[in-house]
């Protein structure tokens, strides 16, 4: 079982949580400008690092905000939580 | 030496001591013509048949720990062909056929047991796609039959069919041809056979990079040096990503734990194979007695061949509920896998922008099945530098097409 730190609610257990996966991927702004390989890179392939990732976590159980979570794919060891936008504080 | 009934009692006489090994530990050449990385079923099935169908003879499997230790020796061993679309129910009924010849082909018993599987229906929308996927399977000429609970009381008395349960089971489809098989058997089945035809078996050598000239492969660097190769085939199930990256490409592939328990044994009280995909669970009785239960994935993505307890414990609950009486069990043993899910739920048997590089992976939660079919599959595309028309659909450029095969869901559960 994670132990999960949520950046507004502090440290829960991973059963509150839902996973969005691999962060950092952004919609592309015009996508019509892709031809297909790079449509299908954007909506398929996916780094899926054996190591240290940057992930997306939901505490969907709690207060239901997105967060990023650096952690280690081998020894599931979690480096900490951030925020995912700048400004986002309260 | 061949294993027969006469050879078991000669050294049985001889107090075992006369064995021969039963494949070559061989150091590795500086050249094949193929190399395969990643010593599971599927990779040493593929070697095999490289071998036996392709007539080539020059061939290593590298596997950077002992061969057969991965999901081969950690998966809950179902075996089934009851797919919902042709594509993959076609690919999966020629593994089938292929397991149903396979203790002869490869003279070593893999324990190939037609105990049927039965997926349980518990809802409306259940009896639904159980319908449609019996009436699919029957059109592509597999057997699939539709069972009523009446019948299912009958077949599996320990399964709660209590109208009042609290997911009563409203029916099942069964394919009585599927069942179960032992998975080292099959390792090293295709090992030994692979070897008897000259195939190298080089256990504890790490593929860390896939060397490329002019967009061509032309070797692997192993913990054990540099080896040249004309050919490259690569099948390491969880770790297809991290192979992937070292020639440069991306696959739509996500690793994540998968876990799997036996319970103590007991004496028989479960003949066949049930799976239900609306409480999550399946089960089976192994030789010795014990129950072999498997979860569904950790939803996170992971490499440590552990998940967390609250997957376990959601497993457990729905064996529970299937199976009242076993809730006075104790577990023995329970350990995790690395699975390569795909977003189709389908493999990836296919040649890739490099060429004479070629990548199987894919087969997530449910290739051990697939593992006779797979080898020979991936061997065809292997020798031919071409897909055969049974893993064509299953080509890496189906995401870019958009071509997928979308067995999410639609196959029962997805093991
Ligand atoms: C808990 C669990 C239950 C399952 N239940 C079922 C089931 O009931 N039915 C079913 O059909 N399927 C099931 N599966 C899925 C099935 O186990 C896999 O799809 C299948 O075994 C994959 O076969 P493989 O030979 O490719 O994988 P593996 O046996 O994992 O082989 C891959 C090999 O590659 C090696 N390798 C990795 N990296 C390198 C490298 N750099 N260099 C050299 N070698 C490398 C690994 O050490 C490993 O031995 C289950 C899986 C798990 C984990
Ligand atoms: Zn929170």
């Amino acid at each position: 079982m994670l132990l999960i730190e949520c950046p507004w609610c502090g440290q829960r257990a991973e059963t509150e949580f839902s996973y969005g996966g691999e962060a950092g991927i952004t919609r592309p702004i015009d996508p019509s400008a892709l031809d297909d390989a790079e449509w299908a890179d954007y909506l398929y392939m996916r780094n899926n690092p054996c190591g240290s990732i940057k992930e997306l976590w939901n505490h969907s159980q709690g207060c239901r905000r997105w967060f990023g979570v650096e952690r280690d794919t081998v020894s599931y060891k979690i480096a900490g939580s951030f925020k995912l936008y700048a400004g986002e504080e309260k | 030496m061949k294993y027969s009934a006469l050879n078991l009692l000669r050294n049985g006489l001889r107090h075992n001591r006369d064995w021969p090994e039963a494949w070559r530990h061989p150091e590795p050449k500086s050249h094949y013509d193929v190399i395969i990385v990643g010593g599971g079923g599927h990779g040493l099935a593929t070697a095999y048949y490289l071998a036996k169908e392709h007539g080539l003879r020059n061939i290593a499997v590298l596997e950077k720990n002992w061969i057969g230790g991965g999901n081969t020796a950690r998966n809950t061993t179902i075996v089934r062909s009851n797919y919902l679309w042709t594509e993959a129910a076609l690919l999966y009924e020629k593994s089938m056929q292929l397991w149903e010849g396979l203790s002869n082909d490869l003279n070593y018993n893999v324990m190939f047991s037609q105990r049927g599987v039965y997926n349980l229906g518990h809802t409306l929308q259940d009896m639904r796609d159980i319908e449609r996927r019996v009436s699919a399977n029957r059109l592509n000429g597999l057997d699939a039959e539709i069972v009523t609970p009446d019948q299912l009381k009958r077949a599996i008395p320990a399964l709660n069919t209590s109208a009042s349960a609290r997911y009563p089971i409203l029916g099942a489809s069964l394919q009585r041809r599927a069942g179960v098989a032992r998975h080292d058997a099959v390792a090293w089945g295709f090992a030994r056979a692979a070897d008897a035809l000259g195939v190298d078996i080089i256990e504890q050598c790490e593929v860390t990079g896939i060397e490329r000239r002019n967009n061509k492969v032309t070797g692997v660097q192993t913990s054990r040096g540099h080896i040249t190769a004309d050919k490259v085939g690569v099948v390491v199930a969880g770790h297809a990503s991290v192979l992937a990256n070292m020639a440069g490409l991306r696959l739509p592939i996500q690793s994540h734990p998968l876990q799997a328990f036996v319970s103590e044994p007991l004496k028989p009280v479960l003949d066949t194979v049930v799976m239900s995909n609306a409480v999550h669970g399946y089960v089976s009785q192994s030789d010795k007695g014990e129950l072999v239960i498997g979860a569904g994935i950790d939803a996170y993505n992971g490499y440590g061949q552990r998940g967390s307890f609250a997957t376990i414990e959601h497993a457990l609950q729905a064996i529970i509920e299937l199976f009242p009486s076993f809730s006075r069990l104790r577990l023995l043993r329970l350990w995790g896998g690395i699975v390569d899910v795909c977003p189709d739920a389908c493999p990836i048997i296919s040649k890739t922008p490099v060429n004479g590089l070629y990548f199987n992976c894919g087969w997530g939660t449910g290739g051990f099945k697939a593992t006779p079919g797979s080898g020979w599959a991936f061997a065809h595309t292997i020798a031919r530098n071409r897909p055969h028309e049974l893993n064509a659909p299953f080509s890496l450029d189906r995401f870019a097409t958009g071509a997928l095969v979308d067995e999410h869901g639609a196959a029962a559960v997805a093991h």
